[in-house]
Formats: structure tokens, C-alpha cells, sequence
């Protein structure tokens, strides 16, 4: 019960005149105030700070240093006045809690310090309010997040028991750990690097005579570029060996993208090792020598900048996939356009749409390599209305990439949303929990008979006992409580107890033999309805294989809890149309759990 | 021209600050609400002038504007009873609190009500009841409101109750009260009626009697 609406506690009890007339039953004696003084202004001397309240504000929650009698240690004699020793600025947002209801958590607070003082005060932090609830989670999961990257720094600098597997898959994936990492790392570099170079300058034309034909660099010194290429392609499979032998999961190392890479990267060789047998299939291994090119994405283990080019590019594929698809109509229109306007001119390069796509694209672009002009009138109009859209297209994208671009360096909103909507669990299952708080002291007091002795006919010598257990707030809540009970003939119960009860009255149900469907449908809303029917179906098809039904000793409802319930359930079922079979109840006790039923 | 444009355009933008302005205190003002002074509420209700303040105190701790809506009242009202629905109920309550019917409670009708619930003689009380229970304040109360009461009423017990609720239940409970309450079984019971039977009824004068010092 939140500390503002316990001062509306008098009005809700006084509004409980109007129930009166309408109960039938005598109404339980209300608790007594005992301690009728005055209520009086108490001093908190916080470090000097003299702060001031009501001494009622401070019993508003009873469970914290302040409104326990645990600050009665913190009591100065001489002074008359409670002295803490604390941050009179922290102190500040605990005394608000007291009096609105609301913990607020200031932003330029250290989140440590606050998090210090909350424990000493005895407040829990879940209590936080919504306004600043977010904040304060934030600034939490940054502070651990610190930490744990401060502990894993110093897991870096040495872990004696790792085996060889962890510190050769240590050493692939931080470089900078050891040294053979690091030269492994620049081994490995090196070898891209000339891989790469190779490639290109295979097909540089250098010339043997001045007057012979010029021929690629590459069938000119055929072997000197097989050795390099099987050199680079040696060093790339045993790296690739040993990474996959090192990776702690290998079904998941061999679908990352990297290692998909390596493969491509080095599979044309071996490809090609093969295929030199065959004449025909000569093309295709020309075209294999082109995926050698995708040795340079291997340079992106070596580069962070690369790996979140591409992260960008993934995470904005939608809004890219879209402007493509916009470009794509917008070529296809222009195209169209310009086809038939420039029909009719003669020796046009405009010979079908598709070849107008060139022009357009070409236009668009503002590349305008005047390799198709158009010569009509309606085609300059309409080439040049497609070249000034294609500037306002192309500046699309830029944004786009860019904004993505930085997003990704601030934490992208896939987390935040991960973020709110913990938030939003987190609340729900805050609320949750201080309803069922609420409830659950009123029922833990039922239980503890302390309602059972303040009936009007009771002594009152022994409920002034045991109020000292609750406070006078709660124990006030409590007897309005009782009241409304009292009132509608009827006891509040949890849930469990009311789902045993539930299924006792279908039980009682039973005996004015009504064998309708309908009245098992009347079991909604529990979570054993579901299961009940369920049950019901699967008990009436083994119902017509057996006719005696003593034989079906135990049925175990599983209501949710695995543990095994020590009531007294029962099912009633009954079967409709033509079948023979008779209304039968099982009556089971739960000792002997020989069937669950799910 | 342009020194033309930019007089129109301050023109413009003051006639907007101005009724802006206005807007904004026609607003401030329907918020805010200030109660009467203290000893005229002392004179009017049956508070001494420490109890007022301490219900002062409170009221406005929760309101800090003087006055209650009736979402908040609802809203206040159900955090007393977390395990059903009180807003029905409240609702009614409402209504009984809100004498001028001007669709806020403001600290003077919650200090009323309340002088009559805790401080009011049996009759006062009583006929505070009734005024509870006849919704539409015609002076009878008939099977229907008494109906919405009291299923108000069972509403506030939720659903995980001993016994279970059943759908009649609130209908025999009308039922009772009807047979206890209509001497003249002419299915309305009227103010007399309903002092009177309550007046002979043990129980309920003493549970009239239970919330005396509250304060």
C-alpha cells in the first residue's frame, strides 16, 4: 500500500458505513489506536542537515531503518534527535519516499552511492518510481557492464588451467594476448596481402619482345604464380585448420561468416587442382578464379572498421532493399517514357525498353556518358525531368547509411527495444508483486487467527498481543478487509485454495446427476478448465474400452505446479449422443499418482 | 513590403501569446481550488481544528491541485483492495461524496461526508446510507440499484473467494435486504422504511457505532 493513499485509510474505513445495512452478519472489533499522543515532529540530524517530519510519516513503512524501531540506536540523548552519519544529498530523496509515496533517483547521483545508501536506510531499490526507474536500470547495467569488462581485462592477463584448445582459440581472436598470436597475425596479413597482389598483377600485360602481342603477366611466368598461389593457399588451409580446431562450438565456427569466407577464399585452387584434367570444363574454372578476390574480405579479421561497414550494411538492408525497389520503379517508368517518345526518330539508340534501362540508369546516376542521347523533343524534355529526379534519388541513400552508421556506435535500437520492453516487464511484474503483496499479508494474517480473535463477541486482551506484529495501518487494512467479508458472507482466499474449492463444488455438482456438457464449460477462468477438459476427453475415450471404472485408482491433475497437490480432486464427465456410457465420477485421492495427464 | 511582413507577422504572434495566455489561466484556474478557512469548516463540520488539519494534510498530500476527479478517487480507492475490482463501487461513492454533483470532490464535500460518517448522529448516518444507495437520488431505492450495489459490493471481493461466488448470489442478497427492509412489500423502500427497520436491527447499530474514532 503505497504511504500517500494511507492517509486516505480513514476515508476508506468511514466509507465503510455505507456496507452496513447490507450485511447480514456481526462486523469484527476494530483496532484500537493505543497510542493516542499527539502526533509530534522528530529531528533526523543527517551530517549536520536538520531535517524535520511527522513521526507518522516515518511509520508509514515499517520495514525500513527509519520506520522500524532500529533508528531508536541512532538516538542522541543530549540532543534529542537522530544522528546519521550519511550524504544529507541522498538523504534528501529517502525522506521524499517517506512523504509521497515515490522514490525518485537523481540523475547526478553516483548510481554506487545511491545504490549504498538505499541498503542502510533498508530500502529496496525496485521501489524506484516509473519517472526514474528507466534511468537507474541504465546507469546500473553500465556500471556492471564496467565491471565485468574491468574483471575481464584482468582475465586476459593470465588463467593458469586453460587447455591448449582455449589458448590457441584465445590467441586467434584476441592477437594482442601473446606474441605468437601477434605474429601469426601479421603472418597471416602478409600472405592476404600478397595473395591479393598476385592476383591483380596476374593480369597486367607485360611485354616479352616490342614486338610480340602483349600476354597477361600471368601465362607469361605461369609457374612463378602457381608457387605463390599454392604458398598463400597452403598458409590459408592450415590457418583454417587450426582455427576450426580450436573453436570451442565447430558446427557454429563453420557457419559463421568468416569462416565461410576462408573457404571460398581457397576452394578455387583445389577446384582448379582437379579440373586441369578436363578440357571442356576449362570456362568454368576461369570463372572459380574470380572468387579468389574474396581473399580481401579476409582482411576484415584485421580490421574492426570493415566488420561494422558490414554490420551496417546488414542492419539496414530493409531500408536499402526498399530504395532499390523505388529506383528499380522509377527506371522502369523513365525507361518506358523515353522508348516511346523517342520511337519515332529515326536510327535510335532507344531500339526496346530494356535497352533504354541503360539511359535511365545512366541519367540517374548523373553519370550522362553520352553513349545514348535522345534526339526528340519529348525525349530531351523527358531526359531531362528523369536526370533531375535521379539527383533527388540518389541522395537518398547517404542519409540512410549514415544515420545507421551511428546508430550502431550508440547502441542500436534493437537493444533498446530488448531494454523497454524489460522495463515494461519489469513493471508489470512490479505492480504484480505489491499487489500480491498487499493481498497475501491480509491472507498471512487470516492465517495467523489474528482476525479470528477481533470477532465483536472476543475478548480484547489477547488481540493486544499480537498487534504488535502488524502495524496499526496495516492492521486497520486489514479489519476494513474483514469487514467487506463479513459484509458479503464470503472469505478471501489464494488462488490455490480457490482452485481446490472450485473443483470440490464441481464434485458437488455432481450428485443431482445433470449430465450436461455445459455445466463442465461453467469451469473457465482457472487454469485446471483447460486441463480438465482435456482430461475429460481423454477419460471418455479410455472410458469405452473399459467398463470398470474402480479400476482407474489416481489421477494426477498437474494444475500448473509439478509438485503433487494433497487434495481431493475430482472429475465429473459426461458423454453426450448416443453412446451408452453413463454419468461416472472418479473420486482420487492423490497418494497414488498413477496417470498425468497433460 | 518586407517592413509590412514583419509587423504582420508580430501582429500575429502577440494576438496568439495573448490568447494563449488567457487559455493558460482559464486552465490554472479550473485546477487549482483553495478550501475555506479553517474556522468556517470548523463551524460546519464536527472536526476540532487539529483533526482538520491532519485530514487537510493528507487530502492535499493526494491532491495537490485541492480537488479529486473521479478517475483518481477511483484509483485511490482500489489500492485498498487489491484483490478485485473497486471501481464500481467507487464510483458510487463518488456520487455520495460529490453533494453539488459538480464531477469533483473538493476538500470541503470530502470533510462533509465525512463529518457526517464519523461524527454524525445514527439518523445522520443513516440517511447517508440511503443517499448511497438510491442512485439517481429520487428518494426510493429500488430492486435494480439496490442490485448495482451490492454487486459493486462483490465486485471489491475479486474472484478468489471462499465460497465461490456464484451469479445469484448478489440477487438473494438483494432479496434478504428487500424482505428485511419493504414493510409494505410495494418493491421500493423508501427513507422511513429504511431508518426505521435499520433503527431495530441490533447488528447494525452496532456496527454503526464501530468506525468512532477513526481520527
Amino acid at each position: 500500500m503505497a504511504a500517500g493513499v494511507a492517509a486516505w485509510l480513514p476515508f476508506a474505513r468511514a466509507a465503510a458505513i455505507g456496507w452496513m445495512p447490507v450485511a447480514n452478519l456481526p462486523m469484527p472489533v476494530a483496532p484500537t489506536n493505543k497510542n493516542k499522543h499527539q502526533d509530534e515532529i522528530i529531528i533526523l540530524n543527517v551530517s549536520g542537515r536538520r531535517f524535520q517530519t511527522w513521526r507518522n510519516t516515518l511509520d508509514r513503512y515499517p520495514d525500513t531503518l527509519l520506520g522500524s524501531s532500529e533508528k531508536e540506536f541512532f538516538f542522541n540523548e543530549e540532543t534529542r534527535e537522530y544522528f546519521f552519519d550519511r550524504d544529507p544529498d541522498v538523504f534528501r530523496s529517502i525522506l521524499n519516499f517517506y512523504r509521497t509515496g515515490k522514490l525518485h533517483y537523481p540523475r547526478y547521483e553516483c548510481i554506487s552511492a545511491y545504490d549504498e545508501e538505499l541498503s542502510f536506510f533498508g530500502i529496496i531499490p525496485e521501489i524506484i518510481s516509473d519517472c526514474c526507474y528507466e534511468e537507474y536500470k541504465d546507469r546500473k547495467r553500465e556500471n556492471i557492464e564496467r565491471l565485468m569488462d574491468d574483471l575481464e581485462d584482468k582475465k586476459d592477463s593470465k588463467l593458469p588451467n586453460m587447455t591448449f584448445r582455449e589458448t590457441m582459440w584465445r590467441a586467434f581472436e584476441n592477437p594482442h594476448t601473446s606474441t605468437m598470436a601477434l605474429v601469426f597475425y601479421y603472418v597471416t596479413g602478409f600472405f592476404i596481402a600478397i595473395s591479393v597482389t598476385t592476383n591483380v598483377i596476374e593480369t597486367v600485360p607485360c611485354s616479352s619482345m616490342p614486338n610480340q602481342r602483349d600476354v597477361p603477366c600471368g601465362e607469361r611466368y605461369t609457374e612463378a604464380f602457381f608457387c605463390m598461389d599454392t604458398a598463400c593457399v597452403m598458409i590459408f588451409t592450415v590457418e583454417y585448420l587450426m582455427r576450426l580446431f580450436a573453436a570451442p562450438s565447430r558446427y557454429r565456427f563453420m557457419r559463421s561468416v568468416m569462416s565461410i569466407i576462408d573457404v571460398v577464399a581457397i576452394l578455387p585452387y583445389y577446384i582448379g587442382l582437379v579440373m586441369t584434367n578436363n578440357e571442356d570444363v576449362s570456362g568454368a574454372f576461369v570463372t572459380l578464379r574470380v572468387f579468389r578476390v574474396f581473399r580481401i574480405f579476409k582482411f576484415s579479421r584485421h580490421s574492426q572498421g570493415l566488420r561494422i561497414l558490414g554490420y551496417t550494411l546488414k542492419s539496414c538492408a530493409s531500408e536499402l532493399g526498399f530504395l532499390l525497389f523505388s529506383l528499380t520503379m522509377a527506371i522502369i517508368i523513365f525507361a518506358t517514357v523515353m522508348f516511346y517518345a523517342e520511337k519515332g526518330s529515326s536510327s535510335t539508340k532507344f531500339t526496346s525498353i530494356p535497352a533504354s534501362f541503360w539511359y535511365t540508369i545512366v541519367t540517374m546516376t548523373t553519370l550522362g556518358y553520352g553513349d545514348m542521347v535522345p534526339k526528340t523533343i519529348a525525349g530531351k524534355i523527358f531526359g531531362s525531368i528523369c536526370s533531375l529526379s535521379g539527383v533527388l534519388v540518389i541522395a537518398l541513400p547517404v542519409p540512410v547509411i549514415v544515420s545507421n552508421f551511428s546508430r550502431i556506435y550508440h547502441q542500436n535500437q534493437r537493444a533498446d527495444k530488448r531494454r523497454a520492453q524489460k522495463v515494461q516487464k519489469a513493471r508489470l511484474a512490479r505492480m504484480r508483486i505489491s499487489k500480491s503483496g498487499s493481498s497475501s499479508a491480509v491472507l498471512h494474517s487470516k492465517r495467523n487467527g489474528l482476525n479470528q480473535s477481533l470477532e465483536l463477541t472476543g475478548s480484547l486482551e489477547e488481540d493486544q498481543q499480537l498487534k504488535k506484529t502488524t502495524s496499526l495501518l496495516e492492521s486497520q487494512h486489514h479489519h476494513l478487509l474483514h469487514c467487506l467479508e463479513k459484509t458479503t458472507n464470503h472469505e478471501f482466499v489464494d488462488e490455490r485454495l480457490y482452485e481446490q474449492g472450485y473443483l470440490q463444488t464441481a464434485l458437488q455438482n455432481f450428485p443431482s446427476q445433470s449430465p450436461s456438457l455445459s455445466s463442465e464449460e461453467g469451469i473457465t477462468g482457472t487454469c485446471c478448465s483447460r486441463r480438465t477438459k482435456k482430461n475429460i476427453q481423454a477419460l471418455s475415450a479410455t472410458h469405452s474400452h473399459t467398463h470398470n471404472l474402480q479400476e482407474l485408482s489416481a489421477l494426477h491433475i498437474q494444475c500448473g505446479e509439478q509438485h503433487p497437490l494433497n487434495t481431493r480432486l475430482a472429475l465429473s464427465v459426461s458423454t453426450e449422443g448416443v453412446s451408452t456410457c453413463k454419468l461416472h465420477i472418479w473420486s482420487i485421492i492423490s497418494n497414488q499418482a498413477l496417470i498425468s495427464v497433460k | 513590403m518586407g517592413a509590412l511582413m514583419v509587423i504582420f507577422s508580430l501582429q500575429t504572434k502577440q494576438r496568439r501569446k495573448m490568447t494563449d495566455s488567457v487559455e493558460d489561466e482559464l486552465e490554472l484556474s479550473a485546477a487549482r481550488h483553495r478550501p475555506e478557512a479553517l474556522e468556517q469548516l470548523e463551524a460546519q463540520t464536527r472536526f476540532s481544528r487539529k483533526e482538520l488539519q491532519i485530514l487537510y494534510r493528507g487530502f492535499k498530500n493526494e491532491c495537490p491541485s485541492g480537488v479529486v476527479n473521479e478517475d483518481t478517487f477511483k484509483e485511490i480507492y482500489s489500492q485498498f483492495f487489491p484483490q478485485g475490482d473497486a471501481s464500481t463501487y467507487a464510483h458510487f461513492l463518488f456520487d455520495a461524496f460529490d453533494t453539488d454533483h459538480n464531477g469533483s470532490v473538493s476538500f470541503e464535500d470530502f470533510v462533509m461526508g465525512l463529518s457526517i460518517l464519523l461524527r454524525g448522529t445514527v439518523q445522520e448516518k443513516l440517511n447517508w446510507a440511503f443517499n448511497l444507495y438510491d442512485i439517481n437520488k429520487d428518494g426510493y431505492i429500488t430492486k435494480e440499484e439496490m442490485l448495482d450495489i451490492i454487486k459493486s459490493i462483490y465486485d471489491m471481493m475479486g474472484k478468489c473467494t471462499y465460497p465461490t461466488l456464484k451469479e445469484e448470489t448478489p440477487r438473494q442478497h438483494v432479496e434478504i435486504f428487500f424482505q428485511k427492509m419493504d414493510k409494505n412489500r410495494d418493491g421500493v423502500v423508501t427513507i422511513d422504511e429504511f431508518i426505521d427497520c435499520c433503527q431495530n436491527d441490533e447488528n447494525i447499530m452496532k456496527s454503526m457505532q464501530l468506525f468512532e474514532n477513526v481520527i
